[in-house]
């Protein structure tokens, strides 16, 4: 698992790569708060063109980011979402959460 | 019963790090029926589900032992079962339904769902104190292309 970001005008975008399952979520997670913390974003995009296997792991990982996006009263949007990762986030019915793109 | 044409059975400590191994000796156990990406990344994602539910809930704060048996049986169906010897589930049925998870927030309480609907027939068998066996059967479809 890989996590690359880049922040411009309080927008942050954050690009995930490899395999996101619960051994990768634990250190995700906490890079992804602290990411958040630094940059104090009005907006996060989280890229998931990079990645090649997602479980429901990947849930809590969006859900936990959208939290912290709303505490700063942000957004969070998920971007480029390969096929096997948007029908794990379909089944979790995440459409209503999330702007899925 | 359905005859076995072929198996594999593998064990493993419950260390997180063995998820994507697990998942992937399935896979790659799976290509000989010559799935779809789509069918195969459903039952990489269905065993990831299974496996690291025997790591993260069955064994919370021990390392224990789990099995992975992934059979081919006649009408191109693949069968996988997880088991685990850990905690084991007092109750299965409200354990299954969405959004229940005893996990908090690192968890979705998805996992059964999406193994219930990514494969063709999901069975639990649990027993508080016991363990748990997970058995799940996905169909894959003939394809007409090339030889
Ligand atoms: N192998 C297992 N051993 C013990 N408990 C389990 C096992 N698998 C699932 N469970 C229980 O079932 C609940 C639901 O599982 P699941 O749908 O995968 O959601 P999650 O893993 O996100 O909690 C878990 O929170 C746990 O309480
Ligand atoms: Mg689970």
């Amino acid at each position: 698992m890989e996590m690359n970001y880049r922040a411009e005008n309080r927008q942050l975008t954050i690009s995930l790569a490899g395999e996101l399952d619960h051994h990768a979520a634990r250190g995700l997670m906490e890079s992804i708060d602290r990411c958040i913390e630094q940059n104090l974003p009005v907006k996060t995009i989280l890229d998931m063109g990079g990645l090649t296997f997602m479980d429901s792991s990947g849930i809590a990982v969006v859900l936990r980011a959208r939290r912290r996006m709303e505490a700063l009263a942000g957004s969070l949007v998920v971007v480029n979402i390969p096929r096997q990762a948007a029908r794990v986030l379909e089944t979790a019915g995440l459409g209503r959460y999330v702007n899925l793109i | 019963m359905t005859r076995t044409t072929n198996y594999i059975t593998f064990e493993f400590l419950s260390r997180s790090a063995n998820e994507g191994f697990a998942r992937g000796a399935v896979a790659c156990f799976a290509a000989q029926l010559d799935p779809t990406l789509e069918e195969l990344g459903d039952i990489k994602t269905a065993v990831s589900e299974a496996v690291t539910n025997a790591i993260v809930h069955a064994y919370p704060d021990t390392l224990g032992k789990i099995v992975v048996k992934a059979k081919i049986l006649e009408g191109n169906i693949l069968e996988v079962t997880v088991r685990d010897w850990g905690k084991g589930i007092a109750d299965v049925e409200q354990a299954r339904k969405p959004l229940y998870t005893t996990g908090g927030e690192e968890r979705s309480g998805m996992g059964f769902t999406i193994m219930e609907s990514f494969m063709d027939k999901l069975t639990v068998r649990s027993a508080e104190g016991k363990g748990t066996r997970v058995t799940m059967r996905r169909r894959i479809l003939p394809r007409p292309a090339s030889k």
